[in-house]
């Protein structure tokens, strides 16, 4: 391996350690002397990606001061567990602020039925007898399991969601009350844990008192979710860097839809003659938001050009509306590629070192989808040296490529950036820093002329 | 003086831009004498200029479909070679020839390697490998797209050489020209038809004009050329049987006429021997050339050579007329005798294989009408009609025999060649619409050489006036004398102003060509067939894109190992598009296959599902134009399906189809006609539905009638999927269905009697006293009595349904042979 890849590796490494650091620390649960006053927790499931915000107001009723505070979660709902985040509320009603905190997949040794634990670590301990109210919102995906299975063209979607009445936490829940609400009010059923109360489109379990740790009691609701289902299965952004002025993206795109599966015909009249019946949980059209001064978009797919997108352009964004070739009922695919040319200077800057840094949208531009595994890959132009990626939250893998592209010699370094369970709370900017010498602009013009010269 | 001669000489401008050229001409000539360039090498720049701008007037005049679609394959055949390059781009060269593809002609599988030319896969990705090495990052599609026009060009550069071997460098040019926006070319060299003719016609003009210049010079050399041409065409196109008998044929004119040469002995002999070797290495034509009774003429003509040589050393020996007389006689006379006996021996004993039937349709045209429905049913090999002429050729279909008037008065071996080229494409073309292709480089020429000759002689009128005219203001009487050296014909009055018009008319014409040739090229030939477009109601650009809404539902919506049916044009779309198995495709070499899909459509559902069956079809695919009155689907061919199947199955029926000898859809249709599955499948619940404001609903607007049958119901399959334009119907073939439940109670019971019985009956050898037995042995006897009365009677229904099926599992075909 040569020095300067050597150091290239280096650096990712050095870049991952600080950046995202995924590693677990053991955790023991030895202060139970934490205990939560009051716990509000709002679930909402009007799209396929279950939102949830909890708050907690929690009290040291113990000696010494409390750094950091658990947070437990069944071992079922873990691994769809997108985004999770926290943050400290300072400040009464009108002035309230939120200060964001540091969390951390953590082990904790004595938990039950393999619980799982995330540790939130405040900014300031938490001395005896003090309380503090958190707000952690988190987003889950694939939580909603169509029931029944398979549906045919004329019925409704009807899902399931599991949860608990009761918050699974490791302390000790004074008080606590939990609202689901509904996209609509058609709720088949939903289990009842007293007191349970049900009004329109919200359901609200709770208030509940005096719960001790790790209590749980299952509850099941099943209603109507027509919304889309779309799930992107794999996402490829490519992100090509010319000095020359653009950057250009490819993004490749396998969709499909993950409600319930079509069941036997599909029946074109019906489905054209009476839409508000048939086929309520399919969707025909998708919206691409884009940066603004997008130019030439396409939009195509294996066999050709797409002829169904439309593009509305204003100051602020880009909104690009997308029909895939037929609408997707259930179970269905669709492969497809969105490119599109965005001027450079919107995007890539020059930090005080010297080195440039790009400066682009994480996430998937694809408004209320799932990406269950997305690969950025940014290509730098060729000549560029040592580059490393910031992300604000932590991705799965990173490893440097080499790709040729028109009239290359040495190829052009490619980051790329693999990550999970993508929701649209992920569209955040990202960085991607490397160090590049004009002078190598002129490498490919000087190739070109050299080949015609050559041929001629 | 010398520099405006310079100009005069120079060829007639070509007729793409006539205007355009003739301002600029005179541009030119003051730029050339500035340069100070002598007339030779004026005349060079401008000839290489012109040739320059036809060069890429040809490529870019093809590029209305990609700028008007975009860069995408065309049409049917184009799939299958553009499916066939990405394979051979992707898996290497060993692999593509040894490739056996089973996601065609299920359950055959085909051979693609050995039943395909694959000069057009190959050369695409030698273009598409030396970008890359050259580190152009294209797409092989792109390649593919424009290898078409690519190839064009390259045939402008070849008409020039050899307009200018068979008549002067000017004729070469005119063709060049005309040849480069001929719409009979065009229709088949657009971007994006990815089609063996697009090179093909390119190695076919090539090896023609190699081997007239190896018959005008004797040179072995380009004799090699014109057998490496010929093996490009081999390797190309399956019309490379055209070249090895019009070569022959035009070598024995040659020798009847007298013209025998040792340039022709090199020439024939070097190409033919050369041209067979090379070509036998190509695995679909093979031993053909020494075993087809296509290619006999050419080995025919081959020996006689070897005759006429033998009998020319015999005369050079002899010197005695007399006796070479009776020489010659006898050897003749031997040498066809034997010849004949072993024409008979071979095709006897089967080592020569008679003519197929295309290659007889060629020669009859109603013979695949009677005889082979398949070759018959392509629209593109009817006899071709008056105004197809006029529209893929113009002009040049006056300028034809004019041409060939001027090749006969000034007789050569190139020009006999021409003239032999010109008139035995011709008639081909008139056979079958898609051999105008052929013809239309032939056509160039000999018109070529017409315009060439015309306006050369119209020019040289004209300036011999003026030559008059511009030194003679004093002595009017001798210039006079000298232009009457110079002028055929003086007596003619207003000669001079005569040429001008007809020069005139000349570019007039000409330039009407040139639109025309335009015109054609963006509104007919530059459609794709994939995406149709239509006029909206205001005036707006409507696009069908149905085709590739069924296609890529297929690909991504079904299992991968799907079995898809459908009639066979749509195959090669199929593959490539939809990567599904399909039954039958554009490769119609199993006439039987096919003929069973047609019987399959033409049936009624029950039987159709037995063939379906029997061929493990999973989904039916059909084309409907009722909706959007598109009239090229599944109902107006139908009556081709009928036909073929009908051809090999005789259970079905052309009458039955029919009434009073009419096809038709709506109330008054054949019984048969309305229930058939082809015409469930298309109309299928299109009854609820109107179509056209102020119409009945069900009104088929491909047909404007309304439709017969508007309750069809589907007993064996379900519709799938039907695109927005319902262009294309997609049908899903039900699992055979379960035994029904009482049947299977009755199995049960009826094993459950019989063993209580035999137990009872057993139990009482024991202790025969016991009357706890007897009772037993009573019962279990009425139990059993019952359970076959009431399988007699219920159990016939029961099997009814489950005995095809099982049947069609155990053999297939076996119900279909029954049925015969």
């Amino acid at each position: 391996m040569d020095p300067a890849m050597f150091g290239l590796r280096l650096a990712l490494v050095f870049a991952v350690l600080v950046h995202f650091s995924l590693l677990p620390t053991s955790y023991s649960l030895s202060s139970q002397d934490l205990q939560i006053v009051n716990a509000e927790r709002r679930i909402d499931l009007t799209s396929h990606i279950t939102r949830v915000i909890l708050t907690l107001k929690v009290e040291n009723t113990g000696t010494s001061p409390a750094s950091e505070i658990l947070l437990a979660f069944p071992p079922s709902e873990v691994d769809h567990i997108a985004l999770l985040q926290a943050a400290v509320v300072v400040g009464k009603k009108k002035k309230k602020s939120y200060l964001p905190l540091d969390v951390k997949p953590t082990e904790v040794s004595e938990a039950p039925n393999e619980t799982k634990f995330f540790s939130v670590s405040l900014l300031n301990p938490l001395s005896a007898g003090e309380s503090v109210t958190l707000e952690v919102p988190y987003v889950f995906t694939h939580s909603l399991e169509p029931f029944p299975l398979e549906i045919s063209q004329s019925e409704p979607q009807l899902v399931y969601y599991h949860d608990s009445a009761i918050i699974l936490s490791p302390y000790h829940i004074k008080k606590q009350t939990t609202v689901i609400k509904t996209p609509s009010a058609k709720v088949e059923s939903f289990s009842k844990v007293e007191p349970t109360d049900r009004a329109g489109t919200e359901l609200k379990y709770g208030p509940y008192e005096d719960r001790s740790p790790y209590s749980f009691s299952p509850i099941i609701v099943h209603f109507e979710n027509n919304n889309p289902f779309a799930v992107v299965e794999e996402l490829v952004r490519e992100v090509e860097i010319s000095h020359w002025g653009s950057l250009q993206i490819t993004e490749h795109y396998k969709l499909v839809h993950a409600g319930a599966r079509h069941k036997g015909v599909f029946s074109r009249v019906e489905y054209q003659s009476r839409p508000s019946l048939s086929g309520v949980s399919s969707f025909k059209h998708l919206i691409a938001r884009l940066p603004p001064r997008v130019h030439s978009v396409y939009y195509r797919d294996d066999i050709g050009n797409i002829s169904s997108s439309h593009l509305r352009k204003d100051s602020r964004k880009s909104d690009l509306e997308i029909e895939p070739r037929y609408p997707l009922f259930g179970g269905w695919k669709a492969t497809f590629v969105i490119g599109y040319g965005l001027p450079l200077q919107d995007f890539l800057f020059e930090s005080s070192d010297g080195r440039r840094y790009l400066n682009f949208s994480f996430g998937c531009p694809l408004a209320e989808t799932v990406v269950d595994k997305l690969t950025i890959k940014v290509v730098l132009p060729e000549g560029s040296k040592k580059p490393f990626a910031v992300v604000p939250f932590p991705v799965e893998q990173q490893r440097l490529e080499t790709s040729y592209s028109y009239l290359d010699v040495v190829g052009r370094t490619v980051v790329v950036l693999e990550k999970k369970n993508v929701v649209p709370e992920h569209n955040s900017p990202f960085q991607v820093y490397y160090e590049f010498n004009p002078i190598f602009m002129l490498a490919e013009p000087l190739i070109e002329k050299e080949g015609i010269v050559k041929v001629a | 003086m010398e520099a405006t001669n310079g100009t005069g000489k120079s060829p007639p401008t070509p007729a793409a831009k006539p205007d355009l050229l003739s301002t600029s001409s005179a541009f030119f000539s003051d730029f050339l004498k500035t340069l100070k360039l002598k007339t030779k090498q004026q005349e060079l720049l401008i000839r290489v200029a012109i040739l320059g701008l036809v060069y890429i007037l040809a490529f870019s005049t093809r590029l209305f479909s990609v700028l008007r679609y975009e860069s995408m394959i065309h049409e049917f055949d184009p799939y299958f070679n553009y499916r066939t390059t990405l394979f051979l781009t992707e898996k290497g060269f060993y692999e593509f020839w040894n490739w056996f593809d089973y996601e065609s002609w299920y359950p055959l599988g085909r051979i693609v390697g050995g039943t395909l030319y694959p000069g057009l896969m190959l050369t695409a990705a030698v273009i598409y490998w030396s970008l890359r090495f050259l580190r152009f990052a294209v797409h092989i599609r792109e390649v593919c797209v424009l290898t078409a026009p690519f190839f064009a060009s390259n045939t402008t550069i070849v008409a020039y050489f050899f307009g200018k071997e068979v008549w002067d460098s000017g004729a070469g040019l005119v063709a060049a020209a005309l040849i480069a926006i001929c719409p009979g070319y065009i229709s088949r060299s657009v971007a994006g038809s990815y089609d063996n003719e697009g090179v093909a016609i390119f190695a076919l003009l090539l090896t023609f004009y190699l081997f007239v210049k190896a018959v005008n010079t004797g040179s072995l050399a380009w004799a090699l050329g014109s057998a490496f041409g010929y093996f490009y065409m081999v390797s190309a196109w399956g019309g490379y049987v055209f070249i090895i008998n019009l070569i022959p044929l035009y070598v024995l004119v040659l020798l009847i006429t007298g013209r025998y040469s040792m340039r022709l002995y090199v020439a024939y002999n070097c190409m033919y021997v050369l041209g067979m070797l090379l070509a036998m290495q190509i695995r679909f034509v093979g031993f053909q050339h020494v075993q087809s009774g296509e290619h006999m003429a050419a080995m025919g003509v081959f020996f006689l050579m070897q005759v006429f040589y033998f009998l020319d050393w015999v005369k050079h020996l002899l010197n005695d007329s007399k006796l070479f007389q009776a020489f010659l006689r006898i050897t003749v006379t031997t040498a066809v005798g034997v010849g004949a006996v072993a024409m008979g021996v071979g095709t006897a004993s089967g080592y020569i294989s008679p003519w197929t039937g295309r290659f007889y349709s060629l020669l009859d045209p109603t013979y695949a009408k009677d005889h082979i429905p398949i070759i018959a049913s392509v629209s593109e090999h009817q006899p071709t009609a008056w105004s197809s002429f006029m529209f893929d050729f113009h002009i040049l279909l006056f300028l034809f025999p004019a041409g060939l008037y001027f090749c006969f008065k000034r007789l050569s071996d190139a020009t006999i060649f021409i003239v032999m080229y010109g008139l035995t494409s011709m008639y081909f073309a008139g056979v079958m619409v898609r051999l105008i292709l052929v013809a239309t480089p032939a056509v160039c020429l000999i018109s070529a050489i017409a315009v060439s000759a015309t306006i050369k002689n119209l020019t040289l009128l004209v300036r011999a006036k003026s030559k008059v005219a511009n030194p003679g203001a004093g002595k009017g009487a001798s210039s006079a004398k000298a232009s009457s050296k110079g002028l055929p014909d003086q007596s003619m009055p207003f000669q001079r102003n005569g040429a001008i018009a007809l020069l005139v008319g000349a570019f007039y014409l000409l330039s009407r060509y040139a639109t025309h040739c335009t015109w054609v090229t963006s509104e007919a030939y530059s459609s794709p067939s994939i995406v149709l477009a239509a006029r909206g109601a205001h005036g707006q650009r409507v696009i069908f894109d149905d085709y590739r809404e069924a296609y890529f539902w297929l690909r991504q919506n079904t299992p991968p190992d799907a079995k898809v049916m459908s009639w066979w044009d749509y195959g090669y779309q199929i593959t490539a598009m939809g990567n599904r198995t399909v039954i039958v495709d554009n490769n119609t070499w199993n006439n039987t296959h096919i003929a069973t899909v047609g019987m399959a459509m033409s049936s009624y559902e029950d039987e159709a599902y037995d063939i379906m069956r029997s061929l493990d079809v999973d989904y039916v695919l059909v084309v409907f134009g009722g909706v959007t009155g598109y009239s090229s689907d599944d109902i107006n061919k139908f009556l081709w399906m009928v036909r073929i199947g009908g051809g090999v199955f005789p259970v079905i029926k052309e009458p039955d189809y029919l009434v009073n000898g009419e096809y038709r859809v709506d109330k008054g249709a054949a019984p048969k006609m309305l229930n058939c599955l082809m015409y469930k499948l298309s109309y299928y619940r299109f009854g609820e539905l109107t179509t056209e404001y102020g119409k009945p609903s069900g009104y088929d607007r491909a047909r404007g009638v309304e439709i017969g049958n508007k309750e069809v119901k589907l007993e064996y399959l379900e519709e799938a999927f039907t695109t927005s334009n319902w262009i294309v119907r997609i049908y899903k073939v039900k699992p055979p269905n379960n035994r029904c439940w009482s049947q299977l109670c009755a199995s049960t019971r009826l094993d459950f009697g019989i063993w209580l019985h035999v137990n009872v009956v057993a139990g009482s050898m024991h202790s025969a006293s016991s009357t706890l037995n007897w009772v037993l042995f009573c019962a279990s006897f009425i139990i059993t009595v019952f359970e076959q009365a009431f399988i007699i009677t219920k159990m016939p229904l029961a099997f009814k349904r489950h005995r095809s099926s099982s049947k069609a599992n155990l053999c297939p075909l076996r119900a279909i042979w029954k049925r015969e």
